[in-house]
């Protein structure tokens, strides 16, 4: 009698297949209905491929110095000036794009693999082992990003994979919090008590049970947190404590330049276009990331 | 609610600990030999002998940290290594120049961010809120310091309007003081005007949503007064916290713009402290700046037990 | 026009849009409301009852929209609906002369402002009257709805009272400018059934005395035979029979309306009565056809019900519409045939003598820290002193209002928590202190069935492997191929094709996940399942699926349940026995006929009348049982006998005494001083 009710189409597997991609489908569409979404998804799209074909588009060698063709004004043959040293400005840029893109992304996968690990401990077990860690997360987070970050300049100095380690653990926090909030409100769901009752090991529950259901959070928050990240790496270069000469960051053009802004303002002010365009485009293509995801969050910060 | 605040006090201060240690620790994070980073390695013997007994580097780091903990709560953080003075005077010095800034912007980007907050979110969709929006998203991604050296560029080189770079009091100077503030004050509020507005306006969408607001308006209250008595109130309770975030960031947000137009704060120390490896110097003012986050902190746990029913029940 | 009634609701059709496309939820309601008199709409959910009420006040929110039709109410010339939603006209009438009650008294009034204020600013905006005037009649308003202290409530915030109080409130709110009309929509359903009574005897005494007409809005079949007076039966958008409560439920015209009653357990209900299911699922409102929205479900339907799109409500009976196109002798003729169809009689149950579960004296308390060094400064005393014991096939159901811990008690015997005494003694052995490593051979055989389908089962994961987990867990099979036929075979059980084992939780109906977890209760082969309110979350035609599909599970492996729920009547279909629990402690055990026909503990009494039979002619022969208050926060237990402060028997004796469960005859125990 029950039986009769629940019919099924004959081909399931098949459905379910065009099923997902029908999703993937309304995931795209909806991520891209909004003109600015679509635009800014573009224009990171070009960042990266300049960023990855970077050699061959630029016009001149980033990091020759050419002695003659010192402090320029933009010409044909320089878009964009050159430096004190006769670089071109132009190419220092295409360059520094990469700096940008790869600490971005690195420090932000940095602090979410250990915030998310650090977050699921704490607020899976609970007790003495979430208190320290919360506590101590805590009090990182009393440190304004900006400061910790400097001061972790101090210890680790600069480069690529230090800036993105510095930049990762003063980003930290904020998964940890997220993924420990996550982690008790998804404890108390009827599943986890099924599935604890079913005999899975503490081992299995979280990464069988909790570590999926909570993640889409996560991924969102890192896909609007890429911008912030590109934005305190180009300001630590800035300042001279991340990446250091002759790497060419967006930053350290940007401080470069200031010295020279009556003769060639371009040279510091094109860096920071790019930097606050990067930034921008991430950052609605990741409010766009989360409006498609769940739409009840549309509106929130 | 004494009993809150003690408790909230009590868990400050806990935090404060666990900072200061932390940040006590960051010396021994550094590597190669602290004295030898500090002095630059050309020192005698008997100098480093000196320095190895002065900073107790003969004793274990907890032993080390009580002593600098000591010192700190009497107001001695020890011996700057760059400027050879106090690093409480050096301090002391700056620290009024920052909070001056920092509160002046913060005051200005309260109101603004709320009133640009409140007006996008009760003109949904329209023109107004596109604006408002657009413009705030756009302004939270600026990068501060590139704001400063575009401002300096335009209403300094170019127009010549103001100053480029330093700073004066007030009572020492008014009206080069004015000046000379307008541009790092608007460097720091942008961003704070930008993200109050992304709040307010997100919160009163959220609060908009409640089943207590279909109560109102099924009541037959007009529109306005459901969104001006019942809507706002709420609303406002998440924008305290951000402001209190602001208010705590913003002694650290100054480092751009003190670095931009040669102000001689908290931020700008903080940065020479660090390229000049100054290890009680950064001690102290990484203390100092969490110290003041955290009585910020405090104070927005305080308030809201002014503003917010919820919390005198719980 | 001239208006013959109060108000009246013409053709009203409200749309939603929603993935672009837009359609009806409600199509063509026709109703009509007078002066004085308590109507009822009932419904499933989604069938259109609360859209209905919000679209005539012009609530309605985006994306929906009310796209056509006509609202009267008397006194106002103009169709309602041709004013602006905020216009004046239409602020005067909402809330001034139909007011309405919401289903969340935790979130429907506003956190930040004070009750007092909250009822006074309605005052004041349909009353022309002072602020100090306005004060007086909140008060006069909260005395009213038996709200204590008034005057010193009044700076009270929301917060500050329980959720029986705050919609005391909402009806303090809704009465005080004296509304032509009160609408209830949903406004007792979150509240616990002692409490809901009250409330509505006091609305259906407030309306009699002030003559406001009530519209209750509810899915509850029982509350509406209780106290309205006439009913609309909605369904997929439409109304589908109206009349007078008897003739509703005595001369039912409407096949939706006939199954709906031949699905839902009644308190008063023989022991073997057999349940009827209703088939299939409620149409989704984007996918509804244009002919009847029940055909695909009804029993009744012929093929010209498919080719009528025209099913507006055509006059069946004195004063009683039907939506449905068939002739009385064509329903006559098919109820006959029905009456000969074979749905199975209720399966046949071998209980046998042996024990499966004995609970002795078990108690488990909370501890309650405090302050930054977690210092314990009490305890809450969830359960204490249970004391049962269970069969073998036998089912026994756990019935008791919020706080009364039998989610404790249920989480004790499963040994998610430890109790702190007592023995649980399951196949034999005592499992109520066993380590984490030993309780791994009992886990299999004790299964549990949970409330919510949505949380109960894992999002990320496919039917397959929440119902497989287990036996991978526990190596209950050999080799991939014995695993997917045990899975498939699963499946069957529960009335699943196999074929859908690859989809997700969020592809299945509530029905299908909660047969879902069933299976998955089922897979590692128990004793013992406990049933934490199963059904309470589903609707109410796809409840008897659930509870046939329970009995049937049962009669065939032999397996003994402790089904939990808070709705008594259907706890007395599918239980042997009942223990009834209040505030932690067992208040009276028995079998179910014992306890429905003689109840004992004052409790048990007052929770039996607290809640209503869906048949007005029954429900006007029982006896209401007074009971006081509402059940008090659990960290506030009364001394001595927990209910002795609501107890209308209480002596002194009580207050200062907790009484013991003693044996009265048979298997009747009750724990009270007073017999």
């Amino acid at each position: 009698m029950s039986q009769a009710n629940v019919s099924v189409e004959p081909n399931a597997k098949a459905l379910l297949k065009a099923n997902k991609a029908k999703k993937r489908k309304q995931f795209f569409r909806a991520l891209f209905s909004r003109k600015i979404v679509l635009v800014s998804a573009i224009i990171v799209m070009i960042i990266i491929l300049v960023a990855v074909f970077a050699y061959q588009i630029m016009p001149f060698d980033p990091n020759k110095p050419a002695v003659r063709d010192r402090n320029q004004g933009p010409s044909a043959t320089h878009l964009l000036g050159t430096d004190e040293f006769g670089r071109d400005v132009l190419s220092r840029i295409i360059i520094g794009s990469r700096v940008s893109l790869i600490v971005g992304v690195l420090a932000v996968i940095i602090a979410c693999v250990i915030g998310t690990t650090l977050g699921m401990i704490a607020g899976y077990f609970g007790g003495f082992v979430d208190d320290v860690i919360s506590r101590v997360a805590e009090a990182v987070r009393v440190i304004p990003q900006v400061v910790l970050a400097i001061a972790l300049c101090a210890v680790f100095g600069g480069g690529i994979l230090n800036m993105s380690i510095i930049l990762g653990i003063s980003n930290m926090t904020v998964y940890i919090r997220m993924m420990r909030s996550q982690v008790l409100s998804i404890k108390e769901r009827d599943y986890i008590m099924a599935g604890r009752l079913q005999g899975n090991s503490s081992a299995r529950l979280m990464l069988r049970h909790i570590l999926p259901n909570s993640i889409s959070p996560i991924i969102v928050t890192m896909t609007q947190q890429i911008g912030g990240t590109i934005l305190s790496e180009a300001g630590l270069s800035f300042l001279g404590l991340g990446i250091s000469t002759p790497t060419a960051s967006w930053g350290t053009l940007v401080s470069g330049g200031r010295a020279y802004l009556l003769t060639n303002p371009v040279y510091s002010l094109a860096p920071g276009v790019c930097i606050a365009l990067l930034v921008i485009c991430l950052n609605s293509l990741g409010d766009g990331v989360r409006d498609a995801l769940d739409p009840r969050l549309r509106g929130e910060l | 609610m004494a009993r809150y605040i003690l408790q909230h006090l009590s868990q400050t201060l806990l935090v404060l600990l666990i900072v200061s240690f932390l940040t006590y620790l960051l010396v021994d994070f550094l590597p190669g030999d602290p004295i030898a980073a500090m002095t630059g390695g050309e020192i005698s013997g008997e100098t480093y002998e000196r320095l190895y007994y002065e900073l107790n580097m003969d004793k274990p780091v907890l032993v080390r940290y009580f002593l600098w903990l000591k010192g700190a709560l009497t107001g001695d953080l020890g011996m700057s290594q760059s400027y050879h003075r106090r690093v409480a005077d050096i301090i002391a010095e700056r620290v009024p120049v920052t909070i001056y800034l920092s509160l002046l912007a913060f005051v200005i980007s309260v109101p603004l961010g709320i009133i640009f907050g409140i007006i996008s979110a009760v003109k949904r969709g329209s023109a107004a809120d596109t604006t408002v929006t657009l413009t705030a998203n756009v302004c939270c991604c600026l990068p501060q310091f590139w704001l400063g050296i575009l401002f300096m560029y335009v209403f300094a080189m170019k127009l010549g309007w103001l100053p480029s770079s330093g700073f004066v009091w007030p009572h020492e100077n008014l009206g080069l003081s004015i000046k000379q503030t307008i541009m790092p004050l608007l460097c720091l509020a942008i961003g704070g005007i930008a993200s109050i507005t992304r709040q307010t306006r997100s919160s009163m969408l959220e609060v908009i949503r409640q089943d207590y607001i279909r109560t109102a308006r099924s009541k037959g209250l007009k529109n306005k007064k459901v969104i001006y008595i019942h809507a706002l109130k709420n609303a406002l309770l998440p924008v305290i916290t951000l402001m209190g975030l602001r208010l705590g960031g913003l002694v650290g947000g100054s480092v751009f713009v003190e670095n931009v137009f040669v102000i001689p704060g908290m931020g700008s120390l903080l940065v020479n402290a660090i390229t000049s490896v100054d290890i009680p110097l950064i001690q102290g003012c990484v203390l100092l700046i969490a110290v003041f986050s955290s009585v910020v902190n405090l104070i927005t746990d305080i308030v809201y037990v002014y503003v917010d029913p919820r919390i005198k029940v719980a | 026009m001239a208006n013959k009634h109060l108000l009246e609701i013409k053709n009203l059709v409200t749309t939603f849009r929603s993935d672009g496309k837009e359609f009806n939820a409600i199509e063509g309601v026709n109703m009509h409301v007078d002066r004085g008199e308590i109507v009822g709409i009932v419904g499933e959910s989604g069938s259109g009852k609360s859209v209905t009420m919000l679209s005539s006040l012009q609530l309605i929110a985006s994306p929906g929209r009310v796209a056509g039709g006509e609202v009267y109410l008397e006194g106002v010339k103009d169709n309602l609906l041709s004013f602006e939603s905020d216009s004046e006209q239409m602020r005067q009438i909402r809330g001034g002369r139909i007011s309405m009650i919401f289903q969340e008294p935790m979130t429907s009034l506003n956190p930040v402002l004070t009750v007092g204020y909250q009822i006074q600013e309605n005052i004041l905006l349909h009353k022309n009257v002072t602020p100090e005037e306005a004060k007086k009649r909140t008060i006069e308003a909260m005395k009213m709805v038996n709200i204590p202290d008034a005057e010193t409530r009044y700076d009270y915030y929301p917060q500050q009272f329980s959720g029986g109080m705050r919609q005391r409130i909402m009806i303090a709110m809704a009465m005080a400018p004296g509304p032509d009309i009160l609408i209830a929509d949903e406004a007792t359903t979150a509240l616990d059934v002692t409490t809901q009574a009250q409330l509505l005897e006091m609305i259906r005494d407030i309306a009699k005395k002030t003559n406001t007409a009530v519209i209750m809005v509810t899915h509850n079949l029982g509350l509406v035979a209780r106290y309205a007076e006439r009913i609309y039966v909605m369904y997929g958008g439409h109304i589908m029979e109206t009349s007078d409560c008897k003739q509703i439920f005595h001369n039912t015209k409407h096949p939706y309306t006939r199954a709906l009653l031949r699905a839902i357990p009644r308190l008063d209900d023989p022991k073997d009565r057999v349940l009827i299911p209703i088939d299939g699922l409620p149409p989704v409102p984007s996918q509804r056809p244009a002919y009847c929205p029940f055909y695909a479900r009804c029993e009744y339907r012929c093929d010209a019900c498919k080719d009528n799109t025209d099913y507006s409500l055509r006059l069946v009976d004195d004063n009683h519409w039907s939506s449905c196109i068939l002739t009385q002798e064509q329903l006559d003729q098919k109820a006959e045939e029905l009456l000969h169809k074979d749905y199975g009689a209720s399966p046949v149950r071998k209980q046998s003598s042996k024990y499966c579960l004995k609970v002795s004296d078990v108690r488990k308390y909370f501890p309650v820290y405090k302050g930054l060094l977690r210092k314990k400064v009490g305890e809450v005393k969830a359960i204490e002193d249970i004391t049962f014991d269970l069969k073998q096939g036998e089912t026994l159901g756990v019935v008791g209002e919020s706080g009364c811990g039998k989610t404790t008690l249920a989480r004790c015997i499963m040994r998610m928590y430890e109790p702190d005494e007592g023995k649980i003694i399951f196949g034999g052995k005592d499992i109520a202190h066993l380590k984490d490593k030993d309780l791994k051979p009992v886990r299999p055989k004790i299964s549990m069935i949970f409330q919510d389908p949505f949380s109960s089962l894992d999002p990320r994961q496919s039917a397959e492997s929440i119902v497989g987990e287990s036996l991978l867990i526990h190596h209950l099979a050999a080799n991939r191929a014995e695993y997917e036929q045990k899975v498939d075979e699963l499946f069957r059980k529960v009335g699943m094709d196999p074929a859908m084992k690859d989809r997700v939780a969020h592809e299945f109906s509530g029905g299908q996940r909660q047969r879902i977890g069933i299976a998955r209760a089922l897979s590692s082969n128990p004793d013992l399942i406990i049933c934490d309110e199963p059904i309470s979350a589903l609707d109410v035609s796809i409840q008897a699926q659930i509870i046939n599909l329970l009995e049937n599970i049962q009669a065939e492996m032999g397996i003994s349940y402790i089904f939990i729920a808070h709705d008594l009547a259907v706890v007395k279909h599918i239980s042997d026995r009942i223990l009834v629990m209040y505030l932690g402690r067992v208040m009276e055990i028995a079998t179910c006929d014992e306890l429905y026909e003689h109840p004992l503990h004052p409790y048990t009494q007052a929770l039996l009348s607290a809640i209503p039979v869906a048949d007005p002619v029954v429900e006007e022969q029982r006896e209401a049982v007074p009971i006081q208050g509402e059940v008090p926060s659990i960290l506030k237990r009364p001394s001595g006998c927990p209910f002795h402060n609501r107890c209308p028997r209480a002596t002194e004796r009580c207050k200062q005494e907790t009484p013991q469960l003693r044996t009265i005859e048979g298997e009747h125990q009750v724990a009270c001083h007073l017999l």
